[in-house]
């Protein structure tokens, strides 16, 4: 834990001391929610759209899931940067337990994501966002975010330690922003159609999603599914970033 | 003067094609974003009002936009990193003209543009778009989007001018992709609900550009629409050579 706790302080304090690592995914989310709750609400008067919380509600939802992934993803940026500048491979000499280098990187992305969080909730009330759920729907709408937040790192440093480079961020970013835009962003589930509906239907974040929605209009649906989704892929890709950080081990 | 605009022109085309890396993600991203939000926004076609029942139809001009504004990052980076390098500096000394220096950097963003213009149309086409105004209005539709590239890469010159460093030009990124965000990207204007939204949109000039275009493809000849969406290019282009002429001298007085 002391490694953890000592990675953490550490990128968080570079994280403040350079406000070109911190406000562009702060800037991100807040221009897509003003963008997609501003410009897009006359979307709620489609036929068949159901949601009674009110479209800026709607878009909140999925604006704090991306925050919350590209929260991860910017992180694991950082994680490549110190491995180009040789910080990580000295800590990885001098840290007794090589797993709390992963749990610092993580507590160091849910703080920054937390900040952003914050601030998103913030824009969004002033816009005059609707909040039909009670404490306890609000709890599982960002704990669910706040698991999508580690997934989100778990990939990125995965991909950070085995290829070590600030080379790799595309292929950090883009399967994210796939993922993310494969879901049911700006209507429903049954307002898709084509293509787009089989995929967003197999796309484990679409439950996340709606369960997020369901959450914030205050009806929680598939909370056990959401969950147990969100908890599969944080097992699978905490795997994905332990051996990633063997990977790193093992290239000298 | 022609053959030093052609001879930085060739450089700055063949230095981007050069690198897969620099052309490639430009040039498929809108291409993603298309698909997914053309399907993703279908329903957006049931809303009483909604121009025509094809989503691809109407968000296909986007993407000519959004293209040329990743055109503008390449074209603002080279440069940048013809000021880091020193390249500029050693340029200064020989007989380059500054004007030949700046309508010769875009080479790299204009070719790039007029790729993914003719890459866009195909798509869209290939999918099922019909062009209202037909193969004239097809090649307006390109012209059009060529000038637009030229605009936004005028536009990155100048940041890599003013800023010095590929850094710096990125780190402006965000705040034009937030231009082309609100704006009528998404809905016509008078179907964007939210007040705010509807005025920024209306006085931002990328919805009067993203109009031009999309009147060529789903409306049919609309000379206001295309006036303005010309206009605010030409415009564009007009106000961005001047602020990075003026750039260029502060540039080269500083070295």
């Amino acid at each position: 834990m002391d490694v953890a706790f000592g990675l953490a302080h550490r990128q968080i304090t570079v994280l403040f001391k350079n406000p070109s690592l911190f406000i562009p995914p702060m800037l991100f989310p807040l221009m897509n929610f003003m963008a997609f709750a501003g410009g897009l609400s006359r979307l709620r008067h489609v036929p068949g759209f159901d949601f009674h919380g009110g479209y800026t509600a709607f878009q909140f939802v999925f604006v704090l899931l991306q925050s919350a992934a590209f929260g991860g993803v910017f992180a694991g940026f950082g994680i490549a940067r110190d491995f180009e500048r040789g910080f990580a491979r000295r800590l990885l000499v001098s840290a007794p337990q090589r797993s709390g280098i992963i749990a610092g990187y993580a507590i160091a992305a849910l703080v920054r994501w937390a900040m952003i969080a914050v601030v998103l909730t913030t824009v969004g009330l002033i816009a005059g966002m609707k909040i039909g759920g009670n404490g306890v729907d609000l709890f599982g709408m960002y704990g669910l975010a706040i698991i999508f937040n580690q997934v989100g790192l778990l990939w990125a440093c995965g991909v950070a330690m085995r290829f070590r480079s600030v080379q790799a961020g595309p292929l950090m970013q883009t399967p994210v922003f796939m993922v993310l835009f494969l879901a049911p962003v700006y209507v429903p589930l049954d307002l898709l159609s084509g293509w787009i509906h089989a995929v967003a239907r197999l796309n484990p974040l679409t439950f996340i999603l709606e369960s997020g929605r369901d959450f914030i209009q205050g009806e929680p649906t598939q909370v056990a599914l959401a969950f147990g989704l969100a908890a599969a892929l944080f097992v699978v890709f905490a795997f994905w970033a332990r051996t990633g950080l063997r990977a790193a081990e093992n290239s000298g | 003067m022609t053959q030093q605009i052609w001879l930085i022109a060739r450089r700055s085309i063949v230095r981007t094609f050069r690198q897969p890396g620099t052309w490639i993600p430009p040039l498929t991203f809108p291409l993603m974003l298309m698909a997914v939000n053309s399907n993703g926004l279908r329903a957006a076609t049931h809303l009483p009002g909604f121009p025509t029942d094809s989503f691809l139809a109407f968000f296909l001009p986007f993407s000519f936009l959004q293209g040329a504004l990743f055109a503008s990052g390449i074209a603002g980076v080279d440069l940048a990193r013809d000021i880091d390098t020193g390249f500029l500096n050693r340029l200064a000394l020989t007989p380059v003209r500054g004007s030949a220096l700046l309508i010769g950097q875009i080479g790299g963003a204009v070719g790039l543009g007029a790729l993914q213009a003719c890459v866009y149309l195909g798509v869209g086409l290939a999918f099922g778009v019909h062009i209202d105004t037909g193969v004239a209005g097809a090649f307006l539709i390109l012209l059009l989007a060529v000038l637009i590239a030229t605009g936004w890469g005028t536009l990155g010159l100048w940041l890599a001018l003013r800023t010095g460093s590929g850094e710096g030009v990125q780190s402006q990124f965000p705040l034009l992709f937030f231009a082309t965000f609100i704006s009528s990207m998404n809905l016509p204007r008078n179907l964007i609900e939210v007040t705010w939204f509807r005025d920024v949109a209306t006085i931002n000039p990328v919805s009067y550009m993203i109009e031009g275009l999309r009147s060529l493809v789903i409306s049919g000849w609309d000379a206001q629409a295309l006036l303005l969406g010309f206009g605010f290019t030409l415009a564009l282009i007009a106000v961005s050579l001047g602020l990075a002429g003026r750039q260029l001298k502060v540039r080269m007085a500083r070295t």
